[in-house]
C-alpha cells in the first residue's frame, strides 16, 4: 500500500506495535507482492549504489557543458587545508553532496533519491554519517526506509518533480526526506522524524527550478548543499525536541498549493530565476546547444 | 502508484531521470518492440528534448537503448562510438511533432529482412516512459507490465480470438486497449499480461486470419 499521510504510517506504527521504517518495508512488500526479505535486499542494493556512486567521483571530471565537476574536489581539498567555518563534519557532507551533484551532471551512475538533479542530499546526510560514527548498516537501510516512505507521501501529497512544483519538489524533498532519515539513525521518534522533515520541507518551501540552460548543473549541484545542510540543522533542532507547530502534512499540502502557484518560467523551463540573467544567456549562447 | 524504489531509485546514469533514464528506457522498449537490434535507426527529438537534450546525454542515451543497453549502464556517454562497433548507424535531428508531450521522441527503425517500424514515446520524469505511436497508430502504454501487441486487420472476431488464445494458455489479462487508424483497416490491441506470453503462443497467433504481427514486451529482465 502507498501511505496518503505522515498520520497514516503514524496509526499503521501506532497499531500494530512497529516502527515507522517496518511499517514502509510492509508497505512496500503488500504493493509489490514481495517478502520483507526481498523488499530489504533491493533496499540494501539502492544503499550500496549510493556508496558506489560517491566513491566514483573523478575531480578531473567535467560535464558536457563544462560548467561543473571540479567542486567536490576543491571542498575535499579545502577542508583538508582549512579549519572550515562550519566544522570539519559539516565540511564533509557539503563536500559528498558536491561530489553525487557532479557525478549527476558528468553522466555517472547514481540513485535519483527522490530525483536524478536532487541525488546528493541524501547520501550527502547518510553516507558521510555512517563513515564518520559507528553505527550498524542495517540502521542505514532502516533509514532509507524512511527516506523513501516520507518520499511517498510527498509524492501522493504534492509532487517530486521540478517541472510541477519547482526546485522545492526536488532539493526541498529530498531534504524533508534526509531530515526524517537522520532523525531516524540518532534515535529519534515517529514524531521527532515527522518534525524534522516539516522544517526542512518549511526551510526551503517556495524554491524555485531555474537550470541555466535547462540543465542539471547551475544551481542544481550546489543546492544539493543546501538541501543536506538543512536537512542536518532540521534534524538537530527535533531531536533538541523542537517541533513544527504545522504539522506535517499539511506542510506537504502547503508546499503543493506554493508549486502550483509557481509561475511555469520558475518550474524547470530554465526561463526564469537565475536561468533568466544576463550571465545565463551568455553562457547558453557560448554553449552552442 | 509510486512504489517506494520510485522516489528511491531508479538506479541510473545522469543527469536527468525524464532526459537521460527515460530516454535509454525509450530507446530500449523500441529495440525490444522490434525484436532486434536495428541495422539504421532514424530518431527525432521534439520539444525540451530538442532544446535541451544534447546538454542532457538525451541523443547519447537514446542510442545506448536501442543497443540493448539500460538506463544504468555505465556504457551509455560511449553510446555513439559504440553503436559504429555493433554496426547501428545512426542519425539523430529535431522535428516538431503536432500535439506532442514536450518530452517525445521518434524512432525509425530499419533492418533486413524485417518490417520498418515506427514508434513514438515521451518520458514522464523519473525514468518512466509511455508509448504514444506505434507504426502511425495512436496507442497508450507504459512499458511497466508484460505487454502484448498484436498488429490486425479492423474485422470482427479479432479481439475474441486473441483473448480467448491468452486464455487457453492460462495467461491473465491485466488491461486491454484496442486502437484502429480506420474503420476497417488497421488495428492494433495492446495487451498487458500478469504472465509471459511464450514464443509458441506468439508464433500459433501470427498464423491466425487477419492478424499481421504479433510483438511481446517480456519486462522481467528490464527492471
Amino acid at each position: 500500500m502507498s501511505y496518503q499521510s505522515m498520520e497514516e504510517v503514524y496509526e499503521r506504527c501506532e497499531k500494530d506495535g512497529i516502527s515507522f521504517w517496518k511499517a514502509i518495508q510492509l508497505g512496500d512488500a503488500s504493493e509489490r507482492g514481495v517478502t520483507e526479505e526481498d523488499s530489504w535486499e533491493r533496499m540494501k542494493g539502492m544503499w550500496q549504489a549510493m556508496q558506489d556512486s560517491l566513491d566514483a567521483y573523478d575531480p578531473e571530471l567535467m560535464s558536457r557543458s563544462r560548467l561543473v565537476g571540479k567542486e567536490g574536489g576543491q571542498m575535499d581539498h579545502y577542508l583538508e587545508q582549512n579549519d572550515p567555518l562550519c566544522g570539519t563534519y559539516m565540511a564533509k557532507v557539503m563536500a559528498n553532496a558536491l561530489k553525487m551533484g557532479c557525478n549527476n551532471a558528468c553522466m555517472k551512475r547514481i540513485v535519483a533519491a527522490p530525483t536524478a538533479g536532487a541525488c546528493g542530499v541524501l547520501p550527502a546526510v547518510l553516507v558521510t554519517y555512517y563513515r564518520e560514527y559507528d553505527v550498524p548498516e542495517e540502521k542505514m537501510i532502516e533509514a532509507m526506509y524512511v527516506a523513501a516512505g516520507v518520499g511517498q507521501v510527498i509524492a501522493n501529497r504534492a509532487f517530486l518533480a521540478g517541472a510541477s512544483g519547482g526546485c522545492q519538489a526536488e532539493i526541498g524533498s529530498g531534504s524533508g526526506m534526509a531530515a526524517a532519515a537522520i532523525t531516524h539513525v540518532r534515535g529519534g521518534s515517529k514524531e521527532q522524524l515527522g518534525h524534522a522533515c516539516a522544517m526542512a520541507l518549511k526551510n526551503l518551501m517556495g524554491l524555485v527550478c531555474d537550470p541555466v540552460g535547462g540543465l542539471v548543473e547551475v544551481p542544481c549541484v550546489k543546492r544539493n548543499v543546501g538541501g543536506a545542510v538543512n536537512a542536518m540543522a532540521a534534524a538537530d533542532m527535533a531531536l533538541a525536541g523542537i517541533e513544527s507547530q504545522i504539522p506535517v502534512d499539511e506542510v506537504m499540502d502547503a508546499m503543493r498549493e506554493v508549486g502550483v502557484k509557481m509561475d511555469v518560467s520558475l518550474r524547470e523551463t530554465g526561463l526564469g530565476g537565475v536561468a533568466g540573467t544576463q550571465r545565463a544567456k551568455e553562457v547558453v549562447e557560448a554553449l552552442d546547444m | 502508484m509510486a512504489s517506494i524504489f520510485d522516489i528511491l531509485g531508479p538506479v541510473m546514469v545522469g543527469p536527468s531521470s525524464s532526459h537521460t533514464a527515460g530516454a535509454a528506457r525509450i530507446g530500449l522498449i523500441a529495440r525490444q518492440l522490434f525484436g532486434r537490434q536495428p541495422d539504421k535507426a532514424q530518431v527525432y527529438l521534439h520539444g525540451s528534448f530538442a532544446a535541451t537534450g544534447k546538454g542532457h546525454g538525451t541523443d547519447k542515451a537514446l542510442i545506448a537503448g536501442l543497443l540493448g543497453m539500460k538506463p544504468d549502464d555505465m556504457r551509455i556517454p560511449e553510446s555513439f562510438e559504440i553503436a559504429k562497433e555493433m554496426g547501428m548507424e545512426f542519425q539523430i535531428a529535431e522535428k516538431d511533432i503536432r500535439e506532442a508531450h514536450p518530452n517525445t521522441a521518434q524512432i525509425i527503425m530499419e533492418a533486413e529482412g524485417v518490417k520498418t517500424m515506427k514508434i513514438q514515446a515521451y518520458s514522464i520524469g523519473g525514468g518512466r516512459i509511455r508509448v504514444s505511436k506505434l507504426d502511425g497508430i495512436d496507442v497508450h502504454f507504459s512499458g511497466e507490465s508484460n505487454t502484448l501487441i498484436v498488429r490486425n486487420v479492423d474485422q470482427p472476431g479479432r479481439i475474441t480470438e486473441v483473448a480467448a488464445a491468452l486464455s487457453k494458455c492460462d495467461i491473465n489479462i491485466a488491461t486491454m486497449q484496442v486502437f484502429r487508424d480506420k474503420r476497417g483497416g488497421f488495428a492494433v490491441m495492446v495487451v498487458e499480461t500478469d504472465q509471459v506470453v511464450s514464443k509458441e503462443a506468439i508464433e500459433n497467433l501470427e498464423k491466425k486470419e487477419g492478424i499481421i504481427k504479433v510483438t511481446f514486451l517480456d519486462v522481467s529482465g528490464m527492471v
